[in-house]
């Protein structure tokens, strides 16, 4: 059972410190010119981030305590390759999804 | 701009984010659920998602929480998760920077992967919106979701465990996270930072507290900044 100081503090911690992050450029910065090098990394701020987020959890799954998956690499991959050729979001979602369970009741 | 364009811009902007509806619905529902598993009661699981309100570090939390670790190890873990909304509130700074404090505010509060990854896009897509219409973009993304990641939490808290371990709901993240990028993947930079993001944080996955994830993220954006001044000096050869 978790411990309900800890839990509490915790949550409000975890708030305000989520906050302070989310607010930290936009709000302090705010107006000013940041440098072209800034700028230039910025823009790739998304495809630099979750990738790394999702590699792991493609490669040693937490459903299957950390054990590689063929389905679930199948699905990853089906998913970036839909994504890549449809250039569409949902349709890359629809199609990872569909991937997941085909493979899942095939294979698994 | 116009009272009519800044309106039309904001329902340009539900209408984007709308479809990351599919996703953030079992997303929350997973989180309500497992809150509830892990002993959490409604009112402890809905403070998660609404003061907190970021999926992925509640789940880190609550994960480390359930493993006993110490409250500062789950607060910094989960906080670490959190650091690429740093790096989002940086590459939206020079969008919506202008606008007055107290939207800066409520849209720091409101950031997540879909508003941010949506908007980027948008901005990108539209240099000659004005300031109001980013913003009202900005909050047409968000009011399309956060609706959703409430009351999903909700009705995970409510149903708890009755969700089955079949239904492979823990892969949702990876495929909504997945199907954002790949549709970004539109130069040899940006594919060049996803790869070595991917295979940096492979590499540094035994690091504690989530950090390969920093180090990935700062490789990958370092990658894609040298692959582009590489690409515009050839341009500029020819």
């Amino acid at each position: 059972m978790i411990d309900r100081v800890d839990l509490w503090a915790v949550i409000i911690l975890l708030g305000v410190g989520s906050f302070a992050l989310r607010f930290m450029f936009l709000g302090l910065i705010g107006d000013r010119v940041m440098p072209e090098w800034v700028l230039r990394h910025l823009r790739y701020t998304a495809v630099a981030v979750l990738p790394g987020l999702v590699a792991p959890l493609v490669v040693w799954p937490a459903a299957t305590d950390g054990v590689f998956d063929a389905p679930r690499l199948i699905a990853a991959l089906t998913t970036v390759l839909v994504g890549l050729i449809a250039r569409n979001v949902v349709a890359a979602i629809v199609a990872g999804g569909t991937s997941l369970y085909l493979s899942l009741f095939l294979l698994g | 701009m116009t009272t009519k364009t800044i309106k039309s811009v904001y329902w340009q902007g539900v209408r984007d984010a709308a479809p990351f509806i599919l996703v953030v619905v079992p997303f929350a529902l997973l989180f309500g659920v497992v809150a509830t598993e892990a002993g959490l009661k409604v009112i402890e699981t809905m403070a998660f998602s609404t003061m907190v309100f970021a999926g992925a570090a509640q789940f880190t939390a609550l994960q480390l929480l359930t493993e006993n670790a110490p409250t500062a190890i789950a607060l910094i873990t989960a906080l670490s998760v959190n650091l690429r909304m740093a790096m989002y509130s940086a590459a939206l700074t020079p969008h919506l920077g202008k606008a007055g404090l107290k939207q800066r505010v409520l849209a720091a509060f409101f950031m997540a992967d879909q508003s941010y990854a949506c908007s980027v896009l948008a901005f990108e897509n539209n240099p000659d919106w004005s300031i109001d219409c980013k913003m009202a973009y900005f909050f047409g993304t968000i009011t399309a979701i956060s609706p959703f990641w409430c009351a999903f939490t909700l009705v995970g808290a409510l149903v708890g465990t009755a969700i089955p371990a079949s239904f492979a709901l823990d892969f949702a993240v990876p495929i909504t996270f997945l199907a954002m990028v790949a549709p970004m993947l539109r130069t040899a930079a940006h594919v060049a930072a996803a790869l070595v993001s991917i295979t940096v944080s492979l590499l540094f996955a035994f690091l504690p507290f989530s950090l390969g994830l920093i180090v990935a993220g700062f490789a990958g954006m370092m990658a894609g900044a040298q692959v582009e001044l590489i690409a515009t000096r050839r341009e500029a050869d020819i």
